[in-house]
């Protein structure tokens, strides 16, 4: 589903992707970890098409097509999804607005019909309660005033509703409590399935313990220098990340 | 040069004027002293502070001449209509200047509430004691940078007289429709319209009122509108006011708007430009008693090379008053806007409270805005606040937008409505919300969507 393949990007002058190479299937879940300034969040902005960093080499696929060729509204109409790290807030714009115009939108690049409010509503409401996202929520102004819980669970609802082939998760597991963190990671699991593919990035082997996946990605200075099962995951969890950039070139050498 | 040369049509319409409907004496001595603060004046220049960057040679530039009576049918006034799709508000409705009876419906309202032409009610006799009382009292019409003001004080043919009288609550917003077109019954040539609406209102004590004034215009080429709007609220009345400019692309809309509010007095007013080549809404609010809440709001959209200037004069007399003042423009291509927002706050004014906001969004590299808070605190005892921000559209916002599916025209339009949706949502009325937001939402490029959605 996406073939990455050595991609390096940067932003200025400073380069900060240096050649990944990383290949999803559908039905994966991949985490990708790594100690701060590595380049996780870089790798999910430049998938989703974020302008301020240039793609200076390599290549990325989605389904066969040329990714970094899109737009990021027909990136996001194709199926990719971010959960953003820091959900922006929107003055004067309702949750619940963004959402149905997001989803019509989707739904028209797939060439199926507009829900109306009513059809919305009932396409929505499992979906609500599972990430346990109230009515009031959905009245108010995007992620204006939510708290930090509140923006992460709204992130992984609006992918729950706009049932991307390609999730990618940034750092959502950071600033969550455990029942937040129970809450996000339950709507994840619950949207697994053998046609979509999850890409974790991750600092905190944590929510590996909630959303297991199949595969661990270790990020060092803008390579991706490790990978393995969800065992390695672990296996950074004791050790740190030392270990690993000790074995490797270090980040701005 | 201090000013400039006034056209010899505006002599040639003051003595058509003075011949023929100058109304009774006292208002006859009132526009020849107009007139004469006028021809002394004339029209003001950038040096003079208060137009320092309204230019308006443009205007003293093109020869005007009195707006003849058309007659609109139904169909074509309904463009102009803000309670469109909203349905019937008593309307008052005034082509080219001159009242249309046939058009309008003002006729049954509640008792103790008059709606009519005022020139009808000037050439009455006996004449209306309220008019009488009223009536000049509020504009100034002599500093030198009244020149607009005495103006329509000398030339005003038709306009509104508004009465209410006390304890009197109307429910229905009462709409003033002013439209002026270029089209003509029998002439080729091509004449520049202008008219000289003038509205009187008077609410007097625990009364209450809605008011919708509304200019509008068409053609493409230039017409003046020059109105005068005074307001006189009695204790404790509450005025809710609102200004609709949708002056056509090539008009000029000059406003003069004057409040004279007395103990307890609430008003509000919503001045929401939209059209025009240069549009100028002075407001001057006196709060001439204790306790009296004054709110003006402003929203201006404009683009091409349109210049939208609002000039607020706040005047703080008696104590315990308070004034809230919310502003915000878009702008777009070459438009310039101009906000001066001034707060006087006198000696004995004390426990003042006094803010001021003016926001704007930027759309484009060209589009420019000056801004300007005054204060004169005389006053010991005060709070006053003010606040300018200047700036583009959220570039995250724009991107979180994007990466939902939304394309770019559709997230622009939607934080641009955004922006503006804060000053509509202080809107008490929910019908002049609603028919404000659908013009709004038409002038926006994009789906025109709102960002608005009731979800349950």
């Amino acid at each position: 589903m996406l073939e990455v393949s050595n991609l390096h990007a940067r932003v200025g002058n400073k380069e900060i992707l240096k050649g990944i190479n990383l290949s999803v299937k559908a039905g994966e879940v991949h985490a990708i970890m790594g100690p701060n300034g590595s380049g996780k969040s870089t790798l999910a902005a430049v998938l989703v098409g974020r302008e301020e960093f240039d793609v200076t080499e390599g290549a990325v696929a989605f389904q066969g097509r040329d990714l970094l060729e899109m737009e990021p509204e027909e990136r996001a109409r194709e199926g990719v999804f971010l959960a953003f790290q820091y959900p922006v807030e929107i003055p004067g714009v309702n949750n619940a607005y963004l959402l149905k115009a997001a989803l019509n939108e989707v739904r028209k690049h797939r060439g199926e019909s507009q829900l109306d409010a009513m059809d919305f509503m009932a396409f929505v409401k499992e979906r609500m309660s599972i990430l346990k996202i109230d009515q009031d929520l959905m009245n108010r102004p995007v992620n204006e005033g939510f708290s930090g819980g509140e923006k992460k669970r709204n992130e992984i609802f609006q992918m729950a509703v706009l049932e991307p082939k390609l999730a990618i998760m940034d750092e959502t597991d950071s600033g969550l409590d455990i029942d937040a963190l129970r809450i996000v990671s339950n709507g994840v699991n619950a949207m697994r399935n053998a046609e979509r593919a999850t890409v974790i990035v991750t600092h905190y082997q944590r929510l590996l313990n909630y959303i297991v996946p199949d595969f661990v990605h270790v990020l060092s200075g803008g390579r991706i220098v490790k990978s393995g099962g969800k065992e390695l995951a672990l296996e950074l969890e004791d050790k740190g990340y030392s270990w690993i950039e000790g074995a490797t070139e270090t980040v701005g050498s | 040069m201090t000013q400039l040369v006034a056209s010899a049509s505006y002599t040639n319409a003051f003595e058509q004027i003075q011949r023929d409907h100058a109304g009774p004496a006292a208002i006859a001595d009132l526009r020849r002293v107009a007139f004469d603060r006028f021809s002394t004046n004339g029209l003001p220049t950038t040096s003079s502070e208060e137009w320092r960057f309204t230019n308006v040679r443009r205007i003293a530039d093109t020869t005007f001449v009195s707006g003849h009576a058309v007659a609109l049918t139904n169909e074509e006034l309904a463009p102009f209509n803000v309670t469109g799709s909203l349905g019937g508000w008593p309307t008052i409705v005034f082509v080219n200047g001159h009242y249309q009876a046939a058009l309008s419906s003002v006729a049954e309202l509640p008792d103790g509430v008059v709606v009519e032409s005022l020139a009808n009610v000037l050439n009455s006799s006996p004449g209306n004691p309220v008019v009488e009382q009223y009536l000049g009292k509020g504009a100034d019409i002599h500093s030198d940078s009244a020149a607009f003001a005495a103006l329509n004080t000398a030339l005003f043919g038709d306009g509104v007289f508004v009465h209410v009288a006390a304890n009197v609550v109307v429910e229905s917003p009462i709409q003033v429709l002013f439209v002026t077109t270029p089209r003509s019954t029998d002439s080729d040539t091509t004449e520049y319209p202008m008219t000289h609406p003038r509205i009187l209102i008077a609410v007097e004590e625990n009364s209450e009122i809605r008011l919708v004034e509304n200019y509008g215009g068409e053609g493409n080429t230039p017409y003046l509108t020059n109105a005068v709007t005074e307001v006189f609220g009695g204790a404790n009345a509450v005025i809710d006011h609102y200004k609709l400019v949708r002056e056509a692309s090539a008009a000029y809309h000059i406003g003069h708007m004057h409040l004279q509010l007395s103990r307890g007095a609430n008003f509000s007013a919503h001045a929401i430009t939209l059209g025009g080549n240069i549009v100028r809404n002075d407001t001057m609010a006196v709060l001439d008693g204790e306790g009296v809440s004054c709110t003006l709001n402003g929203l201006y959209i404009a683009n091409r090379q349109q210049l939208v200037d609002n000039h607020t004069t706040i005047h703080h007399a008696k104590p315990h008053c308070e004034s809230h003042e919310l502003y915000k423009g878009i702008l777009d291509d070459q438009a310039h806007a101009v906000f001066n927002g001034k707060i006087v706050v006198a000696i004995d004014a004390q426990k003042t409270d006094a803010k001021q906001t003016n926001k704007a969004l930027l759309l484009s590299e060209d589009a420019q805005i000056n801004t300007k808070p005054e204060l004169e605190i005389f006053a010991d005892d005060v709070k006053c606040t003010h606040g300018a921000t200047i700036g583009q559209l959220d570039a995250d916002a724009m991107f979180y937008l994007r990466a939902r599916g939304l394309g770019l025209e559709q997230a622009r339009s939607v934080l641009i409505h955004a922006f503006a949706s804060d000053l509509l949502n202080r809107i008490g009325i929910a019908s002049i919300r609603a028919g404000l937001d659908e013009l709004l939402l038409a002038q926006l490029p994009g789906s025109g969507d709102s960002g608005f959605y009731e979800f349950g």
